[in-house]
């Protein structure tokens, strides 16, 4: 028994070492030097250097003039995420997705049909960084209106930015909200509050 | 949408091409040939036999090999323990997280060190980048490495002629750990870093949104936990979101890399016992056996959350995409249902979409996949399930024909019924008597909602998260619907003893079987064999799977997933 317990000790030791040590230097030394953008979270900064957010994460937006992101369970908390877990026959939930709609119709002066269901349920993460293609035109005349911008050129602007399928067919077509944004940003500058 | 379907088609036939040539690496290590990769991981296999003291050329009966097995899993247990107990004082803790409430702290050794990876806890919030990777990444490794050195075991029982001894744990275990899962491990962690997975040791990001608001973004060392997570079955993911998180799974890329890495070495183990036995012809039919139980659960998933949500259907909104919430948008509703019947099926574990929010139908697959627990199942352990219902097979098919039930040419007897009456009864109970259990706590609560608040749904759906939680302990899974309320004394202490029973009742069982078997004659197969490598055996064990597997279930199936959808229609 003494020496079965020496092999169990001494193996959980080794493997211990062995894969939480050394496999994870090796992986943190590979990103290191071959992806050192992704290693540290695709963050995005300012020309002052100050972080803006990070590529791969939501982050809310309220303004009139930006693309609103997808609705989050946890607030865009990028230290918490996570989704709702409500079931599709909770009385909540479908009081949500209708106030949501409601919202969005409201906001963008759209009729029920034209609203993607992505923009009046949460995500998986919280922090789902895209929209499809739909739920990003429903938002152009406002984002047009309030940048005081022809609706046409946001949607040039759009296109350049949509990504289609992997291969055609892996997943689904989609747009970067936080980057669509920057990209309004740097081309018509921050839009006037409304706030 | 048909895209979708093509996606889902794409990746399943892409797992199943390349566990092909998997399948003869996996008996090339455990059978002692030679393999191209030998040169690098042959030395760090040597070194770890070595410096743990022990000797390769000894051979273990299967006792010998059950207590090794189990002594291993008691020390890693007491030191994953410890440590997550005392992570508030251990280095690589850049956010100064705290240690684990004790129940808590339970629950999540349990679930680690039986490769369950049910999650009490958000990683992001409860565990330190020490705790990350020296206890949840290296029981992802070695409990995986286990449970594939028992299968090994397993199958060198069945397939020797009155043989003593089924093999050392520690030489399997290694093998399987440093020649199977840490080379598939490295590659898929590149891959995934290449994709935008965080590997750093640097603290949180602070960053200031475009609207000025603070955003605080947690990251740390991602890509080599989301890569072993995946391939060991283990399913325990770096941060709450589990696999919806773009910094686990950022593109359609890695969501195809990391549902190919949830099946691909469960069903490799199907192709290495065809090699081991020397029957291809047996792989060829248990594999289609499992292929055609999983192929229809994906196809009624992908189905029913294509249709969408009624609810939303009828407010007008267009739901192009499929059912959408709890799911992200660059992998649409079909990759997410084919993720949730794979990670179910293979007692993964991990989600890119949440479970709780999944349709009724689709919720009642994943379950299936759970109750069943051996289509393709978790790595290793899966197939030593599969084992026991195939003795079963055996013995039913012969009492319907009137001939000496035998596999491979071993006669089946009494001992061998019950060491697989045991492991296969022991499921059901588990799950039935904890829901059960579970309910009576509920209804025997005055104001549950306020006293114990476990419950994020209500109705049927309610009754299916307390369902879910057991059937996942006892599958060792670790998928959760995650709205159940489940860190508290109650739900840490009753699912962690159901994982550890859960694990090792089916692993020393099914040992004790081998054991058994491998120590009588292996007989000459006649014209008068009942033999297992035919399509028609092949049939009886799909309709035995189906019938004893689901049919105890099917009462808590009506009042869950079932009246739900009924409600909903």
């Amino acid at each position: 028994m003494g020496k079965e317990l020496r092999h169990a000790v001494a193996f959980t030791a080794l493997t211990m070492l062995l894969f939480g040590g050394a496999y994870h230097g090796v992986l943190w030394v590979i990103g290191r030097v071959a992806f050192p953008a992704q290693a540290e979270g695709s963050v995005i900064r300012r020309a002052d250097g100050t972080v803006v957010g990070s590529a791969l994460v939501a982050q809310r937006f309220v303004e009139r003039g930006y693309v609103h992101s997808r609705p989050s369970a946890v607030e865009y908390d990028a230290a918490s995420t996570g989704p709702s877990n409500n079931g599709s026959a909770n009385p909540e939930q479908i009081a949500l997705e209708r106030k949501r709609l409601q919202a969005v119709m409201a906001e963008d002066d759209v009729k029920a049909a034209q609203v993607p269901s992505e923009l009046i349920t949460a995500s998986g993460s919280g922090i789902d960084p895209d929209l499809p293609l739909a739920g990003v035109d429903v938002q152009v005349s406002r984002i047009a209106a309030a940048r005081h911008v022809p609706a046409a050129r946001i949607r040039s602007l759009i296109a350049a930015h949509a990504d289609a399928p992997t291969w055609g067919f892996l997943g689904c077509a989609r747009v970067n909200v936080l980057e669509l944004n920057l990209a309004l940003n740097e081309a018509f500058g921050p839009p006037p509050t409304s706030h | 949408m048909s895209t979708q379907y093509l996606a889902v088609t794409f990746t399943i036939v892409l797992a199943v091409a390349t566990s092909v040539p998997l399948g003869r690496y996996i008996y090339d290590v455990f059978s002692g040939q030679h393999t191209w990769l030998d040169p690098i991981f042959r030395p760090i296999e040597r070194l770890v036999l070595r410096a743990s003291g022990v000797d390769a050329a000894v051979a273990q009966d299967w006792k010998r090999y059950s207590a090794s097995l189990l002594l291993s899993n008691v020390v890693m247990w007491l030191i994953g323990f410890a440590i997550l107990e005392l992570q508030g004082h251990l280095p690589l803790n850049p956010d100064h997280i705290g240690g684990m409430e004790p129940t808590q702290a339970f629950n999540t050794i349990s679930s680690f060190v039986t490769n369950t990876n049910l999650q009490h806890y958000a990683g992001e919030t409860s565990l330190s980048y020490f705790s990350q990777m020296f206890v949840i990444t290296f029981l992802q490794f070695v409990t995986a490495a286990t449970g594939v050195a028992a299968c090994v075991a397993v199958i060198r029982g069945l397939a020797g002629d009155r043989l003593t001894a089924l093999g050392n744990f520690y030489v399997d275990a290694t093998r399987a750990a440093v020649r199977l899962f840490l080379p598939l491990a490295l590659v898929v962690g590149v891959f995934l870093l290449w994709q935008g997975a965080p590997m750093t040791f640097k603290s949180a990001l602070h960053a200031t949104t475009v609207e000025g608001a603070p955003q605080t973004i947690a990251r740390g060392v991602v890509a080599a936990e989301v890569a072993i997570k995946q391939l060991g079955t283990n399913g325990g993911g770096y941060f709450n979101a589990n696999s919806a998180h773009p910094f686990e799974n950022p593109t359609p890329l890695t969501n195809l890399v990391e549902t190919w890495a949830i099946l691909v070495i469960p069903m490799a183990m199907v192709w290495a016992l065809g090699d081991f036995t020397r029957r291809r012809t047996l792989a060829v039919v248990v594999f289609t056996v499992m292929l055609a139980i999983y192929v229809p659960m994906v196809a009624i998933a992908v189905g029913q959350e294509a249709h969408g949500s009624p609810a939303i259907a009828a407010m007008g909104v267009s739901q192009t995409a499929g059912s959408m919430e709890g799911k992200e948008v660059r992998f649409g509703s079909g990759l997410s249902a084919l993720w949730a019947v794979s990670t179910t099926v293979t007692s993964n574990g991990s989600v890119n979409a949440a479970q709780d929010s999944l349709t009724p139908l689709t919720g009642l697959m994943a379950m299936i996949g759970m109750w069943l627990n051996n289509i393709f199942g978790g790595v290793g352990v899966g197939f030593l399930n599969m084992m026991i219902v195939i003795i079963v097979t055996v013995f039913i098919a012969g009492m319907m024909i009137g001939r000496t039930p035998e596999f491979l040419g071993k006669k089946v007897e009494g001992r061998e019924m019950k060491l697989a009456s045991l492991a296969l009864l022991w499921h059901p109970l588990a799950i039935l008597i904890g829901t059960a259990v579970a309910c009576a706590v509920w209804t025997s609560t005055a104001h549950p909602d306020a006293a114990l608040g476990w419950l994020h749904n209500h109705g049927p759906h309610g009754f299916s998260e307390m369902l879910y939680e057991f059937s996942s302990s006892a599958a060792n899974n670790g998928s959760g619907f995650e709205g159940l309320g489940n860190n508290t004394p109650f739900w840490n202490i009753s699912t962690g003893l159901v994982m550890l029973l859960s694990r090792y009742i089916p692993i020393v069982a099914p040992l004790a079987l081998a054991g058994s078997l491998a120590a009588k004659p292996a007989a000459p197969e006649t014209a008068g064999s009942l033999r297992a490598d035919t399509p028609t055996f092949g049939f009886t064990l799909w309709a035995v799977i189906i019938i004893l597997g689901l049919l105890m279930f099917l009462p808590v199936a009506v009042l869950g997933p079932l009246a739900e959808y009924l409600a909903l229609h």
